[in-house]
């Protein structure tokens, strides 16, 4: 499964970063190189797993799950912030009136 | 006993001698004088007021990817320059109240991802014992601290082998507890389903109180058991008297392949004869899927890292780019010029692991492999052994610049990864030197068991004795 | 406009987010309330702060099993939250915690009965699963900029997601109807569009009559009333059936209703490449139910739309519009049986609820929950109109009384001085008077015209200020006359 170019530019996009040009192709054989490291894992039996496979749940939790005898902990319905030594608009870059102002999304749409 | 405000004192004089700073061994990215002496002073009337105290007065060294109020928390990287965090992690919060003070934030990889400490945008930490070497990493600034004498103790954090392995490469003790062992509420996330914070100590013993200080459930971490933490035997010499008769110690093949250096391999086989005239019984073990984990750990770590970094986009928190257009070139603009390559690279492969078309094939076939590299462990455990000894890691300390190639990189990972992915305790203890290099000998057990470890590590470490560091 | 349903059929789905009534959020102790100042209402978790983490809200998980049983959801005793990763400015994690292949509830269904048809009509409902809410953007507030409030973010919802099973936009709309009622009933939500609490997205398309392959949908977004569900679908509807009847293909895409132009246009944002990339959340362990707590859950839950129309139909013999109106909202049927059972003539309350409670609640725009007039008091306002101590006029001005003043029906109406008379001599008394004044028509009645009744008991009402008992009054007048 090789990674093209296009590959890198549509990812790279999904993970809003931005790649210049020239850093592409570099970027493409290190994917490809390290990927292709992974390939082993598709000739690795996993049927006596699927179960666990399928859940793709860590098996650490489930260990600390069955320690809990149950699944994830719940907390009671309290209104109950964390502390914070300062506040949200404190520590945004940009804010006016307690809002956390960004730049407009220029294909912004309302709904 | 010396008094809390001296030790502290001298501990936080310490933390910004220049010798320890950018200009030096780049150790120390961030100190707080003040604040660390306010809090000596908590601790010293908590302390003459008779509050039951683990670590009164024990200085410690941080990672930089730990919250901690007064002291800027940036993971070693542009993209959090100059943040503080406005809460602090629970791990902080217990060790303060068992009388310890944070004296230091050390330097680390960029989001600890690396094996070197060369990621980091403070730049490379230097090896306290050879200057030109790295001390390994991610949490090498931590491992550097207590090989250097800055504090007895450090807090690091675990991935991989983000402690065990700059232990291994400083010569000093490295604990990573069993996941699920200390909350992560606080610890600025990586892999999720791997990160543990881990300890970095001058002695088994002390590594176990400041474990044990931090462990324990907690209602802020979904991941945390709530599982009884275990006391340190006492007397604490007890550890050291102590043999071990009747323990079956398990030494898996896999972690001594043909290409393993010639030199650990000699330390190691001296431990393990140490091992047995100790009174353990020595048993030849197999895990046979061993050498998947360094695939497996490569889709895991980095698809939730994609995610888990996602957070880092310049609208809440952290500097943000200003020349833009829109909103989508900030979030581009923040987010490349805030990441260094090796983050910018993981979270390329975490995104394309994860992405439509390859789920299936990357992502959850890694989690098939990691369940059947748990089953290894399971089975060797179920079969009457009580703790694994191997290599720390396949070499001593490299070289700073000496490795350019990532997958050469995420190789000197290979004998510890495996302990984050089943999730089980491990630790690593110097076990002597080679041309002046330390050399790490690791130990694991089954989950929730480090006392067994603790145990078996504290009778090892006895044994060696000034051996260990000679 | 061509009558397109003639030719082909509307197929619609529709995905319905609810917000879950709970004190706090779905992962952190922050304040789940709405209208306090922007971003107050934030912690470490909701801010996405390095190092935070979720714990799941145990009263979120009740409520959205609450709402599954209510809907004859099969529950899943493990499901699994997944990250729906995603930029935006109001998603602070970069990612939505939401449940994705291992929701909490699957298989539902929904009885729907379209207004002016007999037949009900069983809508499948694919899945119920809980996520969490983003934040609000508000884009016209300063100039090129996005203001963000995240008090919303991580707020509890749980999305229901029906089958394309829906045939018309009346159906679309009985069945969010029906949907909210239940919802309602089961007390998981304030169920409320205008507020934001609950929210539809409407998948449409459409195919000629008998295919059975579906057409390409569209997806309506922005519509903010049910009735606007309506008019969106049905000109959405329209919009691809003309497409459809000139040979052109319907785009998949996402659908702006225009509210004051009564018209769907599309999006003008960029389609964007979408690729959430779920996957398990690593930092929550999966979601296991005991079957017990499930069970407790299932014998708890109060009595649903269908069943309370069932035993007010039995029990007090209602008919279907006053079972409509008395079972509208659960707070209303409560309220319905209380006066039912202490005034004890249930048809007289469903009337008056149906008549001036109605125009009261409409009037003042308040909920019965927040109404001053409470059953008891309406009981005993009927009580007194039933043993004839108020005439049903009386009674109204009682009524209106009773609301302002928070007093009861007996001291009001003493109050005001309008109980009814029913007391023989002064009623005799006030017919002498109006025969004085009225001699020529007390002559023409005395003498047989029985059509003067009406005008001389009006005489006597108009002197009795309204209090005297008029059938004591035609009774008496039919005394002299006999």
């Amino acid at each position: 499964m090789a990674v093209t170019e296009t590959d890198i530019r549509k990812i790279a996009d999904l993970a809003r970063l931005s790649l210049a040009d020239e850093e592409v192709p570099a970027m493409t054989a290190q994917l490809n190189s390290i990927l292709a490291h992974m390939d082993v894992l598709t000739r690795v039996d996993t049927a006596s797993v699927a179960e666990a496979g399928a859940d793709a749940i860590t098996s650490a939790i489930a260990v600390a799950r069955d320690v809990k005898s149950g699944g994830a902990p719940l907390r009671g319905d309290a209104v109950a912030p964390f502390p914070m030594d300062a506040t949200a608009p404190m520590l945004a870059p940009d804010s006016e009136d307690g809002f956390i102002l960004v730049p407009r999304l220029s294909t912004h749409e309302d709904m | 006993m010396r008094n809390i405000i001296d030790m502290t004192n001298d501990a936080a004089a310490r933390a910004a001698d220049p010798r320890f700073g950018r200009d030096g061994l780049n150790i120390v990215v961030a100190t707080n004088q003040e604040s660390s002496l306010a809090n000596a002073e908590r601790v010293a009337i908590a302390y003459g007021r008779g509050d039951p105290m683990s670590l009164p007065g024990m200085a410690i060294a941080v990672k930089d990817n730990i919250a901690t109020l007064d002291m800027p928390t940036t993971c070693g990287s542009r993209i959090l320059s100059g943040y503080v965090s406005p809460y602090e992690a629970t791990a902080i919060t217990r060790l303060r109240a068992q009388g310890a003070v944070v004296v230091a934030k050390t330097n680390m990889d960029e989001f600890a991802m690396g094996s070197s400490t060369e990621t980091s945008a403070y730049g490379p930490t230097h090896n306290p014992v050879d200057p030109a070497r790295s001390p390994g990493g991610s949490s090498g600034g931590s491992a550097a601290a207590v090989a250097a004498g800055i504090t007895e103790i450090a807090l690091g954090s675990e991935t991989g082998g983000s402690v065990r392995q700059p232990a291994a490469f400083c010569g000093v003790v490295g604990v990573k507890p069993t996941y699920g062992r200390i909350s992560r509420f606080g610890l600025v996330a990586f892999g999720s389903s791997l990160d543990q914070i881990g300890v970095f100590a001058r002695s088994v013993r002390n590594a176990a109180i400041a474990t044990y200080a931090m462990a324990g459930g907690d209602l802020n971490d979904s991941t945390c058991a709530d599982v009884p933490v275990p006391t340190i035997p006492e007397p604490v010499e007890a550890y050291r008297g102590r043999t071990l008769d009747g323990v079956t110690i398990g030494i898996p093949a896999e972690y001594f392949p043909p290409s393993l250096d010639a030199d650990v391999r000699a330390r190691c086989d001296v431990a393990i004869e140490v091992l047995r005239g100790l009174g353990a019984r020595i048993v030849d073990v197999s895990l046979p899927h061993t050498e998947l984990a360094i695939p497996v750990y490569y889709i895991i770590a980095p698809a939730e890292a994609s995610s888990n970094l996602a957070r880092f986009d310049g609208v809440r928190y952290g500097p943000r780019a200003a020349d833009v257009m829109d909103l989508r070139e900030m979030y581009q603009a923040t987010r490349s010029r805030g990441f260094g390559t090796e983050v910018k690279r993981r979270i390329l492969i975490g995104t394309y692991v994860l992405s439509h078309g390859y789920y299936d094939a990357y992502y959850k076939k890694a989690q098939s492999v990691r369940a059947l590299i748990t089953r290894d462990f399971d089975a060797v455990f179920g079969s009457g052994v009580d703790a694994l000894f191997t290599p720390t890691t396949p070499t001593p300390a490299f070289k700073i610049g000496a490795v350019t190639d990532p997958y050469e990189m995420y190789m000197s990972d290979i004998f510890t990864v495996t302990a984050n992915l089943a999730g089980i305790p491990a630790i690593s203890l110097p076990i002597g030197r080679v041309g002046g290099l330390p050399i790490g000998g690791q130990i694991m057990t089954r989950h929730f068991d480090e006392p067994r470890m603790f145990h078996v590590a504290a009778a090892l470490e006895a044994a060696l004795g000034g051996e260990a560091h000679a | 406009m061509t009558n397109w349903s003639e030719k082909y059929e509307m197929v619609v789905g529709l995905e319905v987010h609810v917000q879950l009534k709970t004190r706090s959020k779905m992962f952190c102790g922050c304040s789940a309330d709405f209208g306090a100042p922007p971003n107050v209402n934030t912690c470490p978790v909701c801010l996405a702060l390095p190092g935070a983490l979720p714990v799941i809200n145990a009263e979120a998980v009740r409520l959205a099993l609450r709402a599954a049983i209510a809907l004859d959801f099969t529950i899943n005793l493990k499901s699994v939250f997944a990250r729906k990763n995603y930029f935006y400015p109001d998603l602070p994690k970069g990612y939505q915690i939401s449940q994705y292949d291992q929701p909490i509830a699957v298989r539902g269904t929904l009885r729907v009965r379209t207004p002016g048809e007999t037949a009900t009509h069983d809508i499948a409902i694919t899945r119920l699963h809980m996520e969490e809410d983003a934040g609000k953007s508000v884009h016209d507030r300063y100039p090129r900029k996005t203001a963000i409030d995240l008090n919303r973010a991580g707020v509890p919802l749980i999305e229901i997601v029906s089958e394309p099973d829906i045939r018309s936009a009346a159906e679309a709309g009985a069945y969010l109807r029906t949907l909210k009622q239940i919802l309602e009933y089961a007390g998981v939500s304030d169920v409320s569009m205008e507020e934001g609490s609950l929210r539809v997205d409407a998948n449409v398309s459409a195919r000629l009559h008998g295919a059975t392959e579906l057409g390409t949908k569209t997806e309506v977004k922005n519509v903010n009333s049910f009735s606007a569900v309506e008019r969106s679908l049905q000109s959405e509807f329209e919009r691809q059936c003309a497409m459809l009847d000139r040979g052109e293909v319907v785009r998949q895409e996402t659908m702006i209703w225009d509210a004051s132009r009564g018209t769907v246009r599309p999006a003008r944002s960029k389609e964007e490449s979408h690729d959430y990339r779920y996957f398990p959340d690593p930092d929550l362990p999966p979601l296991i139910l005991d079957p017990d707590y499930v069970a407790r859950l299932r014998h708890t839950l109060p009595e649903m739309p269908q069943q309370l129309r069932q035993r007010f139909s039995t029990e007090f013999g209602l008919n279907e519009a006053e079972l409509d109106a008395v079972t509208a909202e659960s707070s209303l049927a409560a309220y319905f049986e209380g006066v039912a059972r202490a005034h004890g003539d249930a048809k007289a309350a469903a009337k008056w609820m149906m008549g001036e409670l109605a125009a009261a609640l409409n009037e003042t725009g308040t909920g019965i929950r927040d109404f001053p007039v409470r059953a008891p008091q309406l009981a005993e306002l009927l009580d007194m109109v039933r043993d004839g101590k108020l005439s049903h006029t009386a009674a109204k001005g009682v009524f209106a009384t009773m609301r302002s003043s928070g007093k009861s029906a007996p001291v009001v109406a003493a109050e005001m001085a309008v109980t009814q008379v029913g007391d023989d001599s002064q009623i005799e008394q006030w017919i002498e008077e109006v025969f004085a004044e009225l001699p020529a028509e007390t002559a023409r009645f005395r003498a047989g015209e029985k059509k003067l009744t009406g005008v001389l008991v009006g005489a006597v009402m108009k002197k009795s200020k309204g209090r005297a008992d008029p059938k004591k009054v035609n009774a008496l007048l039919s005394k002299v006359a006999g």
